[in-house]
């Protein structure tokens, strides 16, 4: 099978701080590829190597057969970018934006619509409207509508859902797994580990590196020690206790919840719930748990501090 | 062309979108050149003058009589020496001095030729010649009058204060806020709006897309050249209408002269886009770099000629300098091309350097 982006040994410095530290990186043709990461990693930077913004330090690239640091001319006919900001005209309503966009590339909303009806249809209803005075989640639509409507080969969207509620957040990724049923190679990036899982492939991204990649479910079950969940509504007060007892490896609070780690598989539930009964008198449960990626992405950090 | 099409067609939308911009654009020029023209103009309205009679004959009286007589000047102060003429001005007591030579009348008879001087404060330009031209129109009335065509009195000027000796600058203002018009309307609202797409992001898409560094160029300039032009044509019809100031040379060379400044200032306004990187930083940039030097150091509102001689050289790398002298030399000497030549040649230079520069400069990518 072809690749669609293949990425060797990539650098990137901004002064003295490097951004891209050796990154290498494959999606295969077809792939809905996820880059997990918090802010910094060095996400947007490879982004915008990929789409000829910036120019790589040194490393090769290839997208879509092409190179983007010569031939970003061809390249940018079969790329779709979606930036981080939304970056589209205010003042324009969402028609006018959908059609400049459509224009530039030689092409017409009507033309490409199959493409872009999913997205498209939620926000046609409002396309008289200012894109400036659309919600978040509109706004990001109306972006990702843009960036497909010329039918690109592959999509590269920064971001998409940072600063989304939730339930448009959801909406977003179920478009993208529509959109991906036409052929369209999506690379899309995103700091919430748990949209992870509806892609094919992710790789985790730190300080300009891959730590690990693979599907998701190969990535969780290279998770070896045995996780528990714990719920309380005393959940700082149980954290403090939880991180003296020397069989956790690590507790860290995960939303309304902690999540326990157990060192080498040490203990087990009553001997957790004991420990922490002799300390308080607080109600709390603990059950089995199943890693998801963020348990991943933490374990690798606490492994790298502890080194 | 339809990338381009689509292109420009977006720029209008944002040009007519915005309120503000529309104002700078429309309301702004209108005002200025008004504001210009009435705070210059000044009606002859009791205009205090004074006499210097060397002849003191029945002549010199009655002539002076006649002027006091008239109803917009008033004869305040009669003296006997020009020092006294020169304190009067310092003072400001007086507007304009008028000098009879010795002996008036007879030679006024005999050799039918006399000489009446005229000693203006040039300060205010429109009021010496407004002034200059009545005392004139008086006297040869009266000449006429005395002596049916044959005799004449020669009216030399003189005028007097620190500046604008040579009173040129008397229309001036139309001149003047046509390149300070053109200056913000180019220069600064392209270099903002072409920052604009920097600072909200929308640089980044329009790098990924498919349209050339110089469809986005031209795409941007285009739209303020034309409603420039548009501007430009404006101005002209009224300060000519509303304070009568001549087009006297081709209007056609006033036209292409003036789009040959335009094309200066839009390709400015492209090196100031390179340069800056917020909206803030344009608009300063316009306003320090080109707007003052424009209305101070282009002999709009100060005389080159008068300047500290480093501001003298300096004043050689202001565009708007050559633009006026051009703009002076076609609307009110009525010069054709031949005489303004060498500033328009250096317009274009200049015009041809920016664009250059800003075309090599013009980032396609994010950084370096």
């Amino acid at each position: 099978m072809n690749n669609s982006i293949e990425i060797y040994n990539l650098k990137k410095s901004f002064n003295t701080v490097k951004a891209l530290d050796n990154l290498m990186l494959t999606v295969e043709q077809g792939g809905f590829y996820g880059l997990i990461g918090p802010d910094g990693a060095g996400k947007t930077t490879l982004m915008r190597i990929i789409t000829a913004l910036l120019l790589p330090d040194s490393g090769s690239i290839m997208v879509g057969g092409l190179n983007p640091v010569k031939d970003y001319k061809e390249l940018r006919l079969k790329l779709g970018y979606m930036p981080g900001r939304f970056s589209l005209y205010q003042d324009l309503t969402v028609e006018e934006n959908l059609s400049f966009f459509a224009k530039v590339f030689d092409t017409s909303i009507e033309e490409n619509y199959h493409l872009i009806a999913p997205v498209y249809s939620q926000i046609e209803p409002f396309k008289n409207r200012r894109a400036g005075k659309l919600s978040g989640g509109m706004k990001q639509k109306l972006a990702l509508s843009c960036a497909l409507i010329h039918k690109p080969e592959i999509l590269i969207l920064d971001e998409p859902t940072t600063g989304v509620d939730a339930v448009s957040r959801r909406d977003f990724w179920e478009m993208l797994s529509q959109i991906r049923e036409n052929g369209i190679t999506i690379l899309v990036s995103t700091p919430y580990m748990e949209e992870a899982v509806l892609c094919d492939k992710i790789s985790l991204m730190f300080d300009g590196k891959i730590i690990n990649s693979g599907t998701p479910t190969e990535i969780t079950s290279k998770f070896k020690e045995k996780i528990f969940i714990l719920k309380t509504l005393h959940l700082r007060e149980i954290l403090k206790i939880a991180r003296q007892m020397p069989e956790l490896k690590s507790v860290n609070s995960f939303g309304q919840n902690l999540h326990l780690v157990v060192r080498d598989n040490l203990v087990e539930i009553t001997e957790i719930e004991s420990f922490i009964k002799k300390s308080c008198d607080y109600d709390f449960k603990i059950e089995p748990y199943q890693a998801g990626i963020e348990d991943c992405f933490i374990d690798y950090l606490e492994s790298v501090e502890n080194v | 062309m339809k990338r381009f099409r689509a292109f420009l067609n977006k720029e209008f939308l944002h040009i007519f979108r915005d309120v503000r911009t529309m104002m700078i654009l429309f309301l702004i020029p209108v005002f200025q050149v008004l504001i210009f023209g009435y705070v210059i103009k000044n009606e002859v309205k009791d205009a205090k003058v004074a006499v210097l009679d060397f002849s003191g004959d029945a002549m010199t009286a009655a002539l002076v009589s006649k002027l006091d007589a008239a109803n917009d000047i008033e004869i305040v102060k009669t003296f006997s020496s020009y020092d006294q003429i020169e304190a009067s001005f310092r003072a400001n007591e007086i507007k304009a001095a008028i000098v009879f030579e010795n002996n008036f009348a007879e030679k006024f008879n005999s050799k039918k030729t006399v000489d009446l001087q005229i000693i203006l404060d040039a300060s205010d330009p429109n009021l010496a010649n407004l002034l200059n031209s009545y005392i004139s129109a008086i006297a040869n009335n009266y000449a006429q009058d005395k002596n049916i065509g044959a005799a004449k009195i020669n009216v030399s000027v003189e005028p007097r204060m620190l500046y604008n000796e040579n009173l040129s600058s008397a229309y001036m203002f139309v001149p003047g806020t046509m390149a300070l018009i053109l200056m913000v309307i180019t220069a600064l609202m392209s270099s903002i709006s072409i920052v604009k797409e920097k600072e909200m992001g929308t640089m980044e898409i329009l790098l990924v897309s498919p349209l050339k560094p110089i469809q986005i160029i031209f795409g941007k300039l285009a739209p303020y050249a034309i409603l420039s032009i548009i501007n430009a044509v404006s101005i002209i019809i009224i300060g000519n209408l509303i304070f009568g100031v001549p087009v006297l040379g081709s209007p056609l060379l006033l036209l292409f002269v003036s789009f040959v400044f335009i094309l200066m200032a839009l390709s400015l306004g492209l090196l100031v886009s390179n340069i800056a990187n917020s909206q803030q930083v344009a608009m300063f940039i316009s306003m320090f770099g080109l707007l003052l030097p424009t209305m101070l150091l282009s002999g709009f509102i100060f005389p080159i000629k008068n300047m500290p001689l480093a501001l003298q050289y300096f004043s050689y790398i202001i565009p708007a300098k050559y633009f006026l002298t051009a703009l002076k030399s076609i609307m009110l000497k009525g010069l054709g091309i031949s005489y303004i030549w060498k500033e328009v040649t250096i317009l274009i230079l200049m015009t041809i350097a920016f664009i250059g520069i800003s075309i090599k400069k013009f980032k396609i990518r994010l950084d370096s």
